[in-house]
């Protein structure tokens, strides 16, 4: 297991500095992965809206992309849009599409 | 010099209410149960009278009374509080919590059996349970230990090397209910002794704002639970250094243990708290007969002193632990395996065994520690019969 040692972390569990989260990067626990389809989306924002990690990504009103470093696939967003613009895949699945 | 004091004749539970008067916390988060209520009831009325500038808040549960700790000392507060027996079961969850968020919280455990069956009276079940949760634990053999005891837990509680809280226990109703003559110190001096608290980490500074009590996985959960280790071992030293200046403050001597009569003893006896009392006269006695007999005594349980405790029992070669609390199933009480491994290295060993007596304050009188010196003349000859024994139960 990487990391510091006991002996340079604060104690008892104290992060000492605030606004942290970010350093989180929830991307990591995602086995489903919500892949995006321009053709059918009317950019109401509704996935914007529901997801939980603010991880739909807005540009000048409209839906810009996800950012994976942060969105955990709860699929929250596919099951919300009113256009199935947002398909679910397996991260097996999207990382084969990926290599190709 | 030692500092001026007064004699007055109290209860252990007065002695405690007296010392957190004279301590002056911040925050007393208090919910009462038989025998630590008088302790709140003492607090509450200095309170009340305007004695002491303390927040104290009267929750709805020890659960309660706890997390309260929990929030007011990572607020930066000193804090206080009291309990017993299933108090301190309720609180169970946070007692954990307290100590692993490092909150210099002082709690006066006044030592009573767990049911069931219901029993309010003196065993030490309620405090050797919690043992492994990180806590500092002091036991008090009298009204007067417990007094000073409280003054040194909040030092000891509170040094930057250290930060884990103290339980400071005394025996409920034997002690916490017994009338005792007690000398107390002078309010000012006693302030001045115990001194300002400086928290590391305050929830109210805004300056540098921080998190407690995050979630923390196997990435460092661990780590933080070795630091635990860490300030348990350096506790060693400060517990050292502040029995030093105390004894420097009031002129009495404290230790981890205390030898009574052990120099040249054949056969010893090792218990804590009140029971402490009642041995030592037992040990006078036979002393004059001749025989040599004494007494150890563990004041300080966590940490445990592993090499003092053998070497203060060297010339022993029969030795009784004392457990008022059992472990079902378990070989022996808490104290007795403790003890007994602590001296796996050594070649020339004592036979020792175990008693389990005293459980939901069932007395001990000299009558059970003539009979333990008694049984310790065929134990000694390495004669050990049965190991876990059972004092003062009808068989
Ligand atoms: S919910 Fe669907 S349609 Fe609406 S913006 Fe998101 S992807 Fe586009
Ligand atoms: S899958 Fe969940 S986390 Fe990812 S973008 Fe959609 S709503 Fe957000």
């Amino acid at each position: 297991m990487s990391g510091e040692s006991w002996k340079e972390i604060p104690i008892g569990g104290v992060i000492e500095k605030a606004g942290n989260s970010k350093e989180y990067k929830t991307g990591s626990w995602r086995s489903n992965r919500p892949i995006h389809v321009p053709d059918k989306c009317i950019h109401c924002m509704i996935c914007w809206i529901v997801c939980p990690d603010c991880a739909v990504k807005a540009k000048d009103g409209n839906f810009s992309h996800f950012d994976y470093d942060y969105c955990k696939g709860c699929g929250n967003c596919a099951a919300r849009c009113p256009k199935d613009a947002i398909v679910m895949k397996t991260e097996l699945e999207a990382q084969k599409e990926d290599e190709k | 010099m030692s500092a001026k004091r007064t004699p007055r004749a109290l209860t252990g539970d007065d002695a405690v209410g007296e010392a957190m008067r004279q301590i002056n916390p911040d925050v007393v988060p208090a919910y009462p149960i038989t025998p630590q209520t008088e302790i709140m009831h003492h607090f509450a009325k200095y309170v009340a009278n305007g004695e002491v500038d303390t927040e104290l808040i009267c929750v709805e549960s020890e659960h309660s009374a706890m997390s309260a700790a929990v929030g007011a000392s990572c607020a930066g507060a000193r804090v206080m509080t009291a309990t017993a027996a299933n108090g301190l079961a309720l609180m169970w969850e946070i007692v954990y919590i307290a100590a692993s968020t490092r909150l210099p919280i002082v709690m006066n455990v006044v030592n009573r059996a767990l049911s069931g069956p219901i029993n309010i009276h003196c065993d030490h079940s309620d405090s050797m349970g919690c043992r492994d949760s990180g806590w500092i634990q002091i036991y008090s053999e009298t009204a007067q230990e417990a007094y000073e005891h409280t003054m040194m837990a909040m030092r000891i509680a509170e040094n930057h090397d250290v930060l884990l809280p103290v339980m400071v226990c005394q025996d409920g109703f034997i002690t916490s209910h017994s009338v005792e003559r007690v000398d107390v110190f002078e309010d000012e001096d006693i302030k001045k002794w115990v001194g300002e608290f400086v928290p590391k980490y305050t929830l109210l500074n805004t300056d540098n704002p921080h998190t407690v009590g995050p979630l923390d996985l196997y990435d460092y959960y661990f780590e933080h639970k070795r630091q635990q280790m860490d300030a348990m071992e350096k506790a060693k030293g400060v517990i050292k250094q502040v029995f030093s200046e105390f004894e420097k403050f009031s002129g009495k001597p404290f230790d981890f243990i205390e030898s009574y009569r052990l120099d040249d003893a054949d056969t010893a006896i090792v218990a804590l708290s009140s029971s402490c009392g009642t041995i030592k006269d037992v040990v006078d006695d036979l002393r004059e007969k001749g025989q040599k007999v004494g007494l150890l005594k563990i004041r300080v349980f966590r940490p445990f002193m592993p090499e003092m405790i053998t070497t203060a029992l060297k010339s022993c070669k029969g030795v009784a632990i004392l457990d008022r609390s059992a472990s079902f199933g378990g070989f022996g009480g808490p104290i007795f395996t403790e003890v007994r491994s602590a001296f796996h290295e050594w070649k020339e060993k004592p036979h020792i065994i175990n008693y389990i007596y005293g459980l939901g304050g069932r007395e001990f009188t000299i009558k059970h520690a003539h009979q333990v010196f008694n049984e310790l003349e065929e134990v000694k000859k390495g004669n050990l019969g049965i190991k876990v024994r059972s004092l003062g139960s009808r068989e």
